[in-house]
């Protein structure tokens, strides 16, 4: 390597230099509500879907309070029945498309274009178009609620025949939010697969791109395979209750199932979309805070490829008990537990890059860290499900909601909340308050624990899911899990205000990296980030110094 | 006495906290786990005592991976920190140890799905069978056929529990609250039962822990599953698949007999079931008629239509003021016998005898704020069949 420590800085203060010059002429935003409403630029709306994410969060998070307070006691107290299973749904519909997925999506339009040294998104009006569906489809989706006869009640996996011939009126609004959703969903995905393919630094390859680059470009791919399975899922649905098409319908030739091999066939790969930007934040920030490179960077990246290869044909394990023949149930079964391997190499990876690093745990670390323990542990309770003979006993109780709620909250969830906190600062310029912050994070990961951890003594001991009232035998430990439940709610009013405070007072960021040991292209644009970066594409000694897989000798 | 209920008891509460920890799990016998209800009963069958063994086996192997993964974790993040003046290396890549940590998992899981296979082979056969049970889910309740014999039930909720969900003290009082029903499911031990899976509606999952028996009743569609069942019991369960308002309240009640007791009861089922239907032959009286149907009406009509009549506008119609229950009685007759096709509301001609169906049709023409003043006897019914 020809190129010593001084060149490098050079080119970090030359960026910086000229965002400075720049900066305030005519690339600024435009005043008022409207630059929001009209704005092309990846900052702003990667800004807004985060704020929608947020939203949508402490919206799903007010239902769960209703569920879990309706299951404090045994009885029928607060809610009717086909109220709680509207709650039910609606929740895991909104975590789901309202919360989860647009958080990560936002992520990626504020990260990926400063991650591999593009001005910006590569489609910046479709981007504008892919966010601002999505409140009006949330809106739609909720709307449902308001509606006579109530909104859907029916899960969030929506089973047909309950959600076709036996569902609420507003069946068919929630139809088309679902399609309004992926719609957006897909958009986001094109554009994220267009901007690393066309808009990634000249001299950046494939494989020197940051794991959260890799991992959402693996992710979008899944999006755009996955997402028109399920619009063709729910349009199956519209013309079943419409237009007197019987797919899902036995007496007409159809079969309830097939919806369930449709749903799950886009519903498995779903679950990763959820889960491999998680990988990605947590292979960010690991190396950052053990101050050591990641270890085994490549085999990350071809245990993600498996990963999103095996999602698509494991589908079936969410349906050993539907009247699958035992040809089908080994097949799934091998097929499921095949992907424990590939994911077992990621955490193996995580915990070796830790493995004699120089670590300090500054709020980013601690939430990566406990994605790592608390995403482990969904996965045990995954392999568990994954074996067909067990599963008789954990499907559709509470073992399976501890599982999911370990991959979806202390997983994904756990990543997001990661992210904010290790990018915040870059984006806003301002430290938010770590002790705070600490606080924050043993108030949640305490009670998350007591809110999940019994539910899966509950899902053992007999307790079905999405059921109003229970016998009991289940009451301790519902009681203790409403309880977690209530004290994890709670801890997201803190967390808004850590986050208020950081973007309002917090503490003035100056130097460019934030962290003292982090790699990456995102540190070098100068703190806070300047409306347009990267208008030159960054040199490729920068590239190969600010990759946090290859160690380049005497850069940092 | 509720109140006692919610009281944790120390023990519990120390070993609920303990549990969360995790490892401590590891020196506590697995008695402890059952009577605390933190784990799968071994169950009857042997089936549901194979299933307890496949999954004791993926839990000590995660709790050695769990104790593998984080005790290296734990150990960097104790001595490995920059606060301890630990200097980071520089390692960031071998071939060999991510061969190592790719095939090691490999064989594990080989070696689990050897068992894995064997059980579920042995489950999916369910050839051989003594006896076979159809099993019908209904929104919300289970119809129980014996094929061959003739006796066929439903099973509902029963009135206890019904009427306990918004009374605590009900509660406390019913040790299987929720958990009970007012026609069990009567099998014989030491026979290989086949059960066959079905569903009039929506879907339905029949599950029973004891059993180890979880199947999905699709509509349309025939599943099936076997029990042999050692232990003479009764063993509950409730239906796993979301089905709608009243998921919750259609629990499953199985009490297994001697092969001898099993065939005195069928006895007297058979027995029973004549008796019920020879008295749709005779005249009823109007208060005869008022008292069955109500009876009728609070267990099939009451948890759509509302105790009162009153329904639930938008999702199931009021029966005060029906155009039905106020207006022709051949109409009402008609779509309490036939029902309305794609609707909650079933063909209720299937499932009632003559005498229940001119009851309750009578109440709801005379009650619930409505006062037709009509009768309706079993014989009409009979001719409308």
């Amino acid at each position: 390597m020809s190129t010593t420590t001084t060149d490098l800085q050079n080119e970090i203060d030359a960026i910086e230099g000229s965002h400075i010059s720049h900066n305030d002429h005519h690339h600024g935003p435009e005043k008022g509500l409207m630059r929001w409403v009209k704005t092309t630029n990846h900052k702003d709306i990667g800004t807004l879907y985060i704020w929608f994410a947020f939203t949508m969060l402490l919206i799903g998070g007010a239902m769960a309070m209703v569920i879990r307070a309706e299951l404090f006691q045994p009885g029928l107290q607060l809610v009717e029945p086909q109220f709680f299973n509207q709650m039910t749904t609606l929740h895991g519909l909104i975590m789901v498309f309202g919360a989860i997925m647009p958080a990560f999506v936002g992520l990626a339009n504020w990260q990926i274009p400063l991650m591999i040294g593009a001005k910006d998104m590569a489609l910046p009006r479709m981007n504008n178009w892919s966010f601002w569906i999505l409140p009006f489809a949330g809106a739609m989706l909720l709307s449902t609620m308001f509606m006579q006869g109530g909104g859907p009640a029916f899960g969030w996996t929506f089973y047909a025949p309950l959600s076709t011939t036996f569902a609420p009126a507003s069946t068919d609004y929630f139809i088309f939010a679902i399609h309004m959703l992926g719609f957006s969903s897909i958009m986001g995905a094109i554009n994220v697969i267009a901007t690393i393919m066309n808009m990634r630094a000249p001299d950046m390859k494939l494989m020197d791109m940051p794991l959260f680059v890799w991992t959402w470009f693996i992710t979008a791919f899944l999006l755009i395979a996955a997402m028109p399975v399920l619009a063709g899922a729910v349009t199956m649905m519209l013309t079943d209750r419409n237009f007197g098409t019987s797919f899902f319908d036995a007496a007409g030739g159809g079969d309830p199932v097939l919806f369930q091999h449709i749903f799950w066939f886009f519903g498995h790969p779903e679950v990763y979309i959820m889960i491999l930007p998680a990988f990605g934040i947590v292979s960010q920030i690991i190396p950052t805070f053990a101050r050591k490179p990641l270890f085994g960077y490549s085999s990350m990246v071809y245990a993600t490829a498996s990963i999103a290869l095996l999602s698509f044909v494991v589908w079936g394990h969410h349906m050993f008990l539907a009247g699958m023949p035992i040809g089908g149930q080994l097949y799934f079964m091998y097929a499921t537990i095949l992907i424990s391997v590939p994911t077992g190499v990621k955490v193996f990876n995580w915990v070796t890059t830790m493995w004699r690093g120089s670590m300090s745990f500054e709020t980013p670390m601690l939430w990566a860290v406990a994605f790592v323990i608390l995403f482990t542990i969904g996965g045990f309770s995954g392999l568990m499900l994954g074996i067909a003979p067990a599963d008789i006993q954990y499907q559709d109780t509470y073992f399976v909601v501890a599982h999911f709620h370990y991959v979806l909250v202390t997983g994904a969830l756990f990543s997001i909340i990661a992210a904010v906190f290790y990018w915040l600062p870059k984006w806003c310029g301002r430290m938010y308050n770590e002790k705070l912050a600490k606080i924050h994070f043993w108030w949640a990961i305490i009670s998350v624990n007591v809110l999940f951890f019994p539910q899966h003594f509950l899902g053992l001991a007999g307790m079905p899911r999405r059921i109003p009232d229970y016998s009991l035998q289940f009451a301790d430990f519902n009681m203790i899990s409403s309880i977690g439940g209530f004290a994890f709610g709670a801890s997201f009013i803190l967390l808004t205000y850590i986050i208020v405070d950081c973007i309002r007072n917090g503490e003035p960021v100056k130097d460019a990296r934030v962290w003292e040991s982090a790699k990456g292209l995102e540190w070098t644009v100068p703190t806070p980030a300047p409306y347009h970066t990267f208008d030159k594409p960054p040199s490729k000694e920068l590239i190969l110094a600010e990759s946090s897989h290859i160690h380049v000798e005497g850069v940092h | 006495m509720l109140g006692n209920r919610f009281l944790l008891h120390p023990k519990k509460v120390s070993f609920f906290f303990k549990s969360l920890s995790f490892l401590p799990l590891f020196f506590i016998s697995q008695n402890a786990f059952a009577e605390f209800g933190l784990n799968l009963p071994k169950g009857v069958t042997s089936i549901s005592r194979d299933i307890y063994g496949l999954h004791m086996l993926i839990f000590w192997v995660c709790v050695g991976i769990a104790i593998l993964v984080f005790g290296v974790m734990t150990w960097s993040m104790i001595f490995h920190r920059k606060s301890r003046g630990a200097v980071a290396s520089n390692f960031h890549e071998s071939t060999a140890v991510e061969l190592v940590w790719t095939l090691a998992p490999l064989a594990v899981l080989i070696a689990i799905a050897f068992p894995a296979t064997k059980v579920l082979i042995d489950l999916e056969n369910t050839e051989r069978a003594d006896m076979t049970v159809k099993i019908t889910g209904y929104q919300w309740k289970w119809e129980y056929e014996y094929m061959n014999e003739g006796v066929s039930f439903f099973s509902n909720l029963d009135k206890a529990s019904r009427d306990a969900t918004g009374d605590a003290e009900a509660r406390a009082n019913h040790a299987n609250y929720l958990l009970d029903v007012d026609n069990r499911l009567v099998l014989p031990t030491g026979k290989r039962i086949r059960f066959l899976m079905t569903s009039n509606d929506v879907i339905h999952s029949w599950w029973v822990r004891e059993l180890g028996v979880k199947q999905d009743a699709n509509p349309g569609f025939i599943n099936d599953s076997w029990a042999k069942i050692d232990v003479p019991g009764v063993y509950r369960g409730q239906c796993t698949e979301l089905c709608g308002k009243d998921h919750g309240f259609m629990p499953i009640v199985v009490e297994a007999k001697s092969e001898a007791d099993y065939q005195k009861w069928l006895e007297n089922k058979k027995v029973e079931q004549k008796a019920a239907a020879a008295a749709g032959d005779r005249e009823w009286t109007k208060d005869e008629l008022m008292v069955q149907g109500q009876k009728v009406y609070s267990s099939t009509c009451a948890s759509c239509h509302g105790v009162t009549g009153q329904g639930v506008p938008g999702a199931f119609p009021a029966i005060t003021g029906s155009p039905f229950a106020s207006g022709d009685i051949k109409a009402h007759i008609g779509i309490v016998m036939n029902g309305k096709a794609g609707t909650a509301m079933q063909a209720f001609g299937k499932q009632l005898s003559d005498s229940d169906l001119a009851a309750v049709i009578t109440f709801e023409r005379n009650a619930l704020n409505n006062h037709t003043g009509d009768l309706v006897q079993p014989a009409t019914i009979k001719s409308a069949r």
